[in-house]
């Protein structure tokens, strides 16, 4: 079908065109492009008044004439078509198949933007995620219909562990596998090689649909693909009742992007020069993650995000923090220990970990274990910070046991391999091994019982 | 009718052409799809108006009609137990006509109008009324009589010309009509950014009881009091509000989801219909309203939902009720502003945040308080607002001009968070004026009140400063006296201030168990400080079986049984007694 068609420009500036309006035009519908010479563009209304349309394309405007480009305003807003069949296809960071094949058949049609969910309609998430990561699992439990992001910073092995996690991740109570959708934006292509490979040795490859947007792709493509990205999830999941894993990497190019055309349209920024609505927007994005009644399906995200700069403080995982359930923190200094994944023990947190875990979900002293280790961890953690400055040898002897409860926690719990899928049970007892380090007394947030029947007994011999 | 044409769409924020007899503040219905709008600027013939809706596909010169009202709630009884949007569209009912997706410019009615109540008339046709006058009531839940005024509107005496007999009544019938010839609905309209009257404000006496020791003792919050909770992301502001909407003995909670997570909300409708308020034994949802304008949903509506909220909970204070509202978040709530404002092209202040960011803050807080109303009751509305700081920075606009206007600073701090110390309020940043005003109440609780908490608090503050001390040279090189600090201030932390959500016996605190617990922790203190100085090494102190009963009163003894404290007491007193008798020789 075709649209309204204008030909000339009134001015181009960056990605944003202007074009003399005519009657008819919706705001946010799409609008072919077509210069001059035969390239073809997509773009958006962004902004509407009496005489003039502002569209901003979803490419690179140059060679784009006043004269010479013709304008199509299609009167639909950016849609997807979407089928099962997407499965195991590529496509660009536009929604166009990018392996060579044509589109799937499909009569199916939505609006990437989406629409919010009705917080009524929602289910609220408690069903366990087995990962085979003790970090993850003990500690900051992903529950399925959960956003929970990576907070990373370059260099560290955020691929590696999101692949893991793809790899390993089971519900244990149902056969129902996951399917997964990617999303990379402005990622090198070596990035994108690496899941893909990840994805075809743990033969799941049929199973995932593929946006990229590389980074040598046009920034503000990377606006469009995590949208087409979580409808295709949202088709999957809620029309067709299958559980989808959703990996976004990576989140701060994404805001990058939102910057760059902010500042191009000449809004007023807030903190660093991102606009004031980066909250909302990078809302709309994560919000769509989730169970709703009447579907069997759900939608688990794992955005990835580099901090600049280390910083979570800076204004992507500080907005990010604000909206998702949680974050999986990663830290160099534990990286550069050697141990792997380098998960922050305390900066890290799962907001539905509460409803998840416990008796008939994982197992009855998850909760009080947890909670337990988080204590000890942090006190092991000061503990370190006083060692650093009057010496380990001055240590009192329970801030030695916790010294060496600390190490443990790190070398035994934390630490494993990439191949390494442990269930919740051995990640528990290893837990509870752990704390064979501390005097018993000193475990003051696990009730009685548990602790006469978790607490492996050692030659511990003292303390109790 | 007036009528008017779009001329320029900048996202939720368009202007329009032919509507100057329009008021400010007046509600629209705009383009196609008829969206929801209220007009915020007139210049000339233009009028700016924000959409409280997705307008994607809007086009230039479709109409835009006023409906010539500004924007309102829609009172009367049926609110209790629902969940509403911004501008109080009722989510269930969305729910049933479009699906789980939100789509613009479906309407439902914000009160069930089939429904039939039983109305009960307490005057008589003929009498003269004024708005002071209950004109009778309906039970709209098992526990809540729902009275029935003049709209507040109605200013003088009025005759009444008609009084509908007890019956069933859906809430847009006539159940009275005045001799001027207006017609009384047991609903009616009330403009949200009015605030309604009443007759005089109060001074505070008595607390707002939250079950939760740290706020309930050491910062306390008065009925028609109102608070803050900032802390950055993952520290609990959520959960201290879920936390104080469960146990807080308010009777009715108005809970504002203002720009927060969607799941968050869900948790909330899960979870209050299963829980029993300890009070009245019935479900937590027969006294709560939800507004939820999640972060995904126009932010437009974000902006509104506070003062849909407020209003809400002032009709209910009209009838004599203590209201709690919760907000969660005030700082989504002022980015909202924020981006309105940046695309009305104003000149913004500190961050992008427009100038009148503090008279609004200042505006709203001030609808909370304790009143006598216009009936000559006392109502009263608190308002606990959780502040979400970027990066956590206390310094930032948003939490600065909240203090302003708050008695009640509840700061939460990142290494409790990270510890799994929760709630994470911090005994140093934190503060609450009304604890000199709330005292009296406190010591027919139990006369020591005041005492222990003193005390403790200076403990604590002492504590801080060792630590500072222990970080350099470690607690072995302390004498025994300040170590035995540093062992009471971790008793108080673990046995009192940390409190688990999840516990069955630990989530509320009773305010005689609250004070017991530090009152037993502070008499430790003060007879193992003499024993020490008679002598004993602190080593012998640590070792009594009875310190780690007493950081597990919180969750073993319950409530109804507080005479266990007593036990555990006299068993401490007993050990210490072997203790000073061996080092007094």
């Amino acid at each position: 079908m075709r649209g309204l068609e204008f030909r000339g420009l009134s001015s181009v500036s960056g990605p944003i065109v202007i074009v003399r309006r005519q009657e008819n035009v919706g705001f946010s519908e799409i609008v072919n492009i077509r210069d001059g010479r035969g390239g073809r563009k997509t773009g958006r209304v962004v902004d509407l008044s009496a005489e003039y349309a502002a569209i901003q394309v979803f490419g690179s405007t140059s060679g784009l004439s006043t004269e010479e480009t013709s304008v199509e305003f299609l009167q639909r807003p950016m849609e997807l078509f979407l089928s099962e069949d997407m499965l195991g296809r590529v496509y660009d960071g536009l929604g166009r198949p990018a392996d060579g094949y044509a589109a799937p058949f499909s009569s199916i049609c939505r609006d990437v933007n989406g629409e919010p969910i009705n917080p009524y309609a929602r289910v609220y998430p408690r069903d366990f995620i087995q990962t085979g990561v003790s970090a993850i699992d003990g500690m900051n439990t992903l529950i399925r219909g959960q956003k929970l992001p990576i907070f990373s910073g370059s260099g560290l092995p955020h691929n590696r562990l999101a692949a893991q996690i793809i790899r390993q991740a089971k519900i244990r109570s149902d056969s129902g596998h996951f399917v997964m959708v990617f999303a990379a934006m402005g990622v090198k292509y070596d990035v994108a090689r690496f899941f893909i490979q990840s994805f075809e040795e743990s033969g799941v490859l049929s199973q995932v649909v593929m946006f990229l947007s590389l980074a040598d792709s046009p920034s503000i493509e990377r606006l469009i693909t995590p949208r087409c990205a979580l409808t295709a999830a949202e088709y999957l999941a809620f029309d067709r009742g299958m559980h989808v894993l959703v990996v976004m990497t990576d989140m701060t190019n994404y805001c990058e992007a939102l910057r760059e055309v902010s500042s191009i349209r000449g809004e007023i920024p807030s903190r660093k020069g991102f606009p004031g609505y980066l909250y909302s927007d990078l809302a709309a994005l994560y919000e769509r993650a989730g169970k709703i009644q009447e579907s069997g399906g759900s939608i688990t995200q794992i955005p990835i995000l580099t901090m600049p700069n280390d910083d979570i403080s800076h204004p992507i995982p500080d907005l990010s923090g604000y909206i998702t359930e949680g974050q999986i923190v990663l830290d160099r200094g534990m990286f550069q220990k050697g141990i792997y994944p380098p998960v922050a023990g305390l900066p890290s947190l799962s907001r539905l970990m509460k409803d998840g875990i416990g008796e008939g979900m994982t197992r009855e002293d998850h909760k009080d274990l947890a909670s337990q280790l988080f204590a000890a961890y942090s006190k092991a953690k000061s503990v370190r910070n006083l060692a650093s400055i009057i010496g380990e040898e001055e240590l009192s002897s329970l801030d030695k046991k916790y010294m060496a409860f600390g190490d443990s926690f790190e070398q035994d719990f934390l630490t494993q391999d990439e191949t390494d899928n442990r269930s919740i049970e051995e990640t528990l007892d290893l837990g509870w091994k752990t704390l064979m380090a501390l005097p018993r007394d000193e475990l003051y947030r696990i009730s009685e019982e548990y602790i006469e029947k978790y607490l492996p007994r050692g030659d511990e011999g003292e303390g109790t | 009718m007036i009528e008017g044409k779009i001329v320029k769409i900048n996202g939720p924020i368009i202007q329009a052409q032919g509507l100057s007899s329009c008021g400010l503040y007046d509600v629209v219905e705009a383009g196609e799809t008829k969206l929801i709008g209220e007009i915020i600027r007139l210049e000339g013939d233009i009028a700016t108006i924000q959409i409280y809706e997705d307008n994607t596909g809007m086009r230039i010169g479709e109409k835009v009609v006023s409906e010539e009202r500004p924007l309102s709630v829609y009172l009367g009884p049926g609110l209790i137990g629902c969940i509403y949007d911004g501008i109080q569209r009722p989510l269930k009912n969305l729910y049933g006509l479009s699906g789980a997706g939100l789509k613009a410019g479906v309407k439902a009615a914000a009160l069930d109008l089939e429904k039939k109540w039983n109305w009960k008339p307490l005057v008589k046709s003929g009498g003269g009324v004024t708005r002071k006058a209950v004109l009778g009531c309906v039970q709209e839940t098992e526990l809540l009589s729902h009275r029935i005024f003049l709209p507040p509107d109605i200013e003088g005496e009025e005759e009444l010309a008609f009084v509908a007999p007890e019956g069933e009544y859906t809430v847009e019938q006539i159940i009275a009509k005045t001799g001027g010839g207006r017609d009384i609905r047991l609903a009616h309209y009330w403009p949200v950014r009015k605030p309604r009257p009443y007759t005089e404000k109060l001074g505070m006496s008595e607390p707002l009881l939250t079950g939760q020791r740290v706020i309930d003792v050491f910062f306390p919050l008065s009925k028609g009091g109102t608070a803050a909770i900032p802390g950055g992301f993952g520290t609990g502001k959520t959960m201290t509000q879920h936390a104080v909407a469960k146990w807080c003995d308010a009777d009715i909670i108005v809970y504002i989801g203002c720009g927060e997570r969607g799941n968050e909300m869900t948790d909330v409708l899960r979870e209050f219909p299963e829980i029993r308020d300890p009070r009245t034994g019935r479900s937590l949802m027969e006294r709560t309203i939800l507004i939820a304008n999640t972060s995904n949903m126009p932010v437009a509506a974000r902006e509104v939902s506070i003062y849909t909220g407020v209003t809400l909970a002032e009709y209910y204070r009209d009838m004599g009720y203590g209201v709690a509202i919760m907000a969660d978040s005030t700082s989504r709530w002022a980015e909202a502003l924020r981006e309105l404002s940046g695309r009305l092209e104003e000149m913004p202040a500190e961050e992008g945040f427009p100038a009148y960011l503090p008279t609004r803050l200042a505006e709203f807080y001030e609808r909370g308080g304790r009143v006598t109303t216009l009936e000559g009751k006392t109502g009263s509305i608190s308002i606990i607002g959780a502040v979400s700081p970027p990066g956590g920075d206390f310094s930032e606009p948003v939490t600065q001009h909240t203090k302003r206007f708050i008695r009640c600073f509840w700061a939460l701090d990142r290494d409790l968070a990270n510890a799994r110390h929760y709630p994470a309020i911090s005994w140093i940043d934190s503060y609450s004026e009304y604890s000199e005003e709330l005292r009296d109440w406190w010591e027919q609780v139990n006369p020591r009140w005041h005492e222990a908490r003193t005390q403790a608090m200076e403990l604590l503050k002492r504590e801080e400063r060792l630590a500072q001390i222990v970080k350099l040279i470690g607690p072995d090189a302390l004498p025994d006296t300040q170590r035995l600090v540093l062992l009471t201030a971790d008793m108080i932390r673990n046995g009192f201030l940390q409190q688990n959500a999840f516990d069955d016996i630990d989530m509320y605190s009773s305010p005689e168990k609250q004070v017991l617990i530090l009152k037993i922790i502070m008499d430790f203190y003060h007879r193992a400080l003499n024993i020490i100085k008679a002598g004993a090494p602190l080593l012998k102190i640590r070792e009594l079986s009875s310190l780690n009963v007493i950081v597990r009163i919180k969750s073993q003894v319950e409530n109804s049984a507080i005479e266990g404290i007593r036990e555990i007491e006299n068993r401490m007193n007993g050990e210490l007694d072997k203790l000073e008798k061996e080092y007094r020789k």
